[in-house]
């Protein structure tokens, strides 16, 4: 540890040009402290959220938590429950799986390997990636002009068939952008050796892109899952009730009928009286991030299973 | 296992026709008829921009044809012509004539799917799908609509390839799992599972430490019996080691627009090449003065 030799007749490096610097290296040090504060930011954000929910919602969650989940909507804070909301997300789930993933999934592979790369083309582009920037409040006008009003021979009117449409017209954007991004990181090595071998296009796209994909692909889906349960605004437009009463109900009416879903249960909660309905809109937000969570980790196992299929 | 390979070998016969200057022009010089390529005039542009113009050459069967020659002269282009990979590239357009065998590859009848089965292609970097070794030899027998059991034709290919040894034991594993000289062996197998006629390669060794292209050299020598090679190559050793024929491109600065354009310089026997390059540039490159 000694400097001994600080430089040797030969002209070679000194050991003390080669030792750590001693003066500190500020600049550096400052930099990564404000990195850490934005992370830690960040967490502590989220954490604030989920501490107070779940200490919000405990109260009605601790005392009653079977009854909250499988209650209809009541006048009655005791009674009060969220399965209508439960049901009207799940349906909304299955809608916009139906119809936003394969239609934005088409999009996607059209616009990344059939289009022509050209003006049309590229304004295409510019165009979906705006729509998914427009408020959703504007989606749920659209919505209800068109899906409630113009369709209501089909969606019921006010049902959950218009809400599922409506908010799969809302993820649409987010599934062309993210499924165009994921199959434009297939490396082109992968269609070559396919190509090279004789494989025609739909053959490349089926045997190699896709399946080289599908794990970009299926992320960008969940996000848009998420996104889809957790708005409450064009559900608000497109007429989800605040409260409704299940009588008898046949086959079609579960889908044309009056239908709520759970943020829209947060929003009622949170607009009632709070010294009777304190906590009940924490509880059900507890419940929507349970749920988010849920799907979150079917996609994440089902996108391990992929990657591990395909041997990377 | 390449160290011994008898040294470049030049052969001190010169050819008869060599003699002769007036053949000099003559782009088949030597190919045994009837040549499996025939390129005339073949000009690629991408866009406006002419990569390469006006390549003549003929390319023997059973033969190993070298393309050498500094980056950007075009060699890889012309040889992507030959199975139409360049097909591939939306702003890309040939003009002049390639023929294999008497067919016109660039006739508007001609199905580029049903070319790049005849004409196989192994990448510069080896390029295994994410599958299993089993299932990245059967792909391109499967898309061409071969049923049932594939053992057997794994088995040969692996064994063409000279990879079989190495993974008889463990087929149903990862591809990605080889090393990079295994996995373009396997490119290799995968290729020739198809049983194609010409197999077209894009400096194959590039990315394989020296064993790995020993390996690949040896390979080429025997599929020589079996196939018609073509080989991009920036190692004038390799396509002195392997080559019959070797092909010497350059890129030259256009006079009017500056841009760098490739062209062929030379074409003849690697052994004359390598000897007694008729051209200046072609000498300059393989006694390494520029490129």
């Amino acid at each position: 540890m000694s400097n001994t030799a600080k430089t040797s007749a030969t002209g070679r490096p000194s050991l003390g040009s080669l030792q750590k610097r001693r003066t500190a290296d500020v600049k550096g040090q400052v930099f990564l402290g404000l990195l850490l504060l934005a992370v830690g930011l960040a967490v502590a954000m989220v954490l604030a959220v989920l501490f107070s929910v779940i200490v919000d919602g405990l109260d009605v969650l601790g005392s009653r938590l079977w009854s909250f989940l499988s209650n209809p909507s009541s006048s009655d804070p005791e009674k009060a429950g969220v399965v209508q909301g439960i049901r009207g997300s799940l349906l909304i789930a299955a809608i916009v799986s139906v119809v936003a993933f394969p239609i934005g999934i088409g999009a996607a592979i059209y616009l990344e390997e059939y289009a022509e790369d050209n003006t049309f083309t590229r304004l295409i582009e510019v165009a979906v990636r705006n729509l998914a920037g427009v408020p959703s409040i504007v989606y749920g006008l659209l919505g209800l002009a068109v899906f409630v009003q113009s369709l209501r021979g089909i969606t019921g009117g006010s049902s959950v068939i218009s809400g599922g449409l409506t908010l799969s017209l809302l993820v649409l954007p987010i599934v062309i952008i993210t499924a165009s991004e994921a199959i434009r990181a297939v490396p082109s090595s992968l269609s070559d050796g396919a190509y090279g071998l004789g494989a025609t296009q739909w053959e490349v796209i089926r045997t190699q892109i896709l399946p080289a994909a599908l794990p970009g692909i299926l992320t960008g889906a969940v996000l848009s899952i998420a996104r889809a349960l957790g708005e409450a605004a064009p559900l608000l437009v497109v007429g989800a009730a605040a409260f409704y009463t299940t009588g008898f109900q046949g086959f079609l009416d579960q889908f044309q009928g009056a239908f709520t879903a759970l943020p829209m249960n947060v929003a009622n909660f949170a607009k009632l009286p709070a010294d009777n309905w304190a906590g009940h809109a924490a509880a059900a937000s507890v419940v929507v991030l349970v749920v988010v969570f849920f799907i979150n980790l079917v996609a994440i196992i089902a996108r391990a299973r992929i990657t591990k299929k395909l041997g990377r | 296992m390449s160290t011994e390979t008898e040294a470049p070998t030049i052969k001190t016969e010169i050819p008869t026709d060599g003699q002769t200057a007036a053949s000099d022009e003559l782009p088949s010089k030597g190919v045994a008829s009837p040549p499996v390529f025939t390129a005339r005039d073949l000009t690629v542009y991408y866009g406006d921009f002419r990569a390469v113009g006006d390549v003549n050459l003929d390319i023997g069967e059973r033969e190993i044809t070298a393309f050498i020659g500094p980056s950007g002269c075009g060699k890889s282009t012309i040889l992507r012509c030959f199975n139409r990979m360049n097909d591939l590239i939306d702003i890309a357009r040939i003009e002049g004539s390639l023929l294999y065998h008497d067919i016109d590859l660039y006739d508007p009848e001609v199905d580029p799917v049903a070319v790049r089965r005849r004409i196989g292609m192994v990448f510069q970097k080896p390029n295994p799908f994410p599958k299993s070794i089993y299932d990245n030899v059967a792909y391109g027998p499967r898309i061409a609509g071969v049923k049932g059991s594939m053992d057997d034709l794994v088995e040969e290919s692996l064994i063409g390839a000279g990879l079989w040894a190495e993974v008889k034991d463990r087929l149903g594993s990862s591809a990605l799992g080889l090393s990079g000289g295994q996995q373009q062996r396997l490119c290799i197998a995968r290729a020739i599972a198809v049983s194609p006629d010409v197999l077209l390669m894009d400096e194959p060794c590039s990315a394989l430490d020296p064993i790995a292209t020993g390996t690949i050299e040896e390979l080429m020598k025997e599929m020589k019996n079996e196939y018609t090679i073509v080989i991009v190559t920036h190692n004038m050793q390799q396509a002195a080691r392997v080559s019959d024929r070797t092909a010497f491109f350059t890129a030259e600065a256009d006079e009017a627009t500056g841009q760098r354009r490739g062209k062929l310089v030379e074409y003849d026997e690697t052994s004359l090449i390598f000897s007694n390059p008729n051209d200046d540039r072609t000498e300059a490159y393989i006694t390494g003065r520029f490129g």
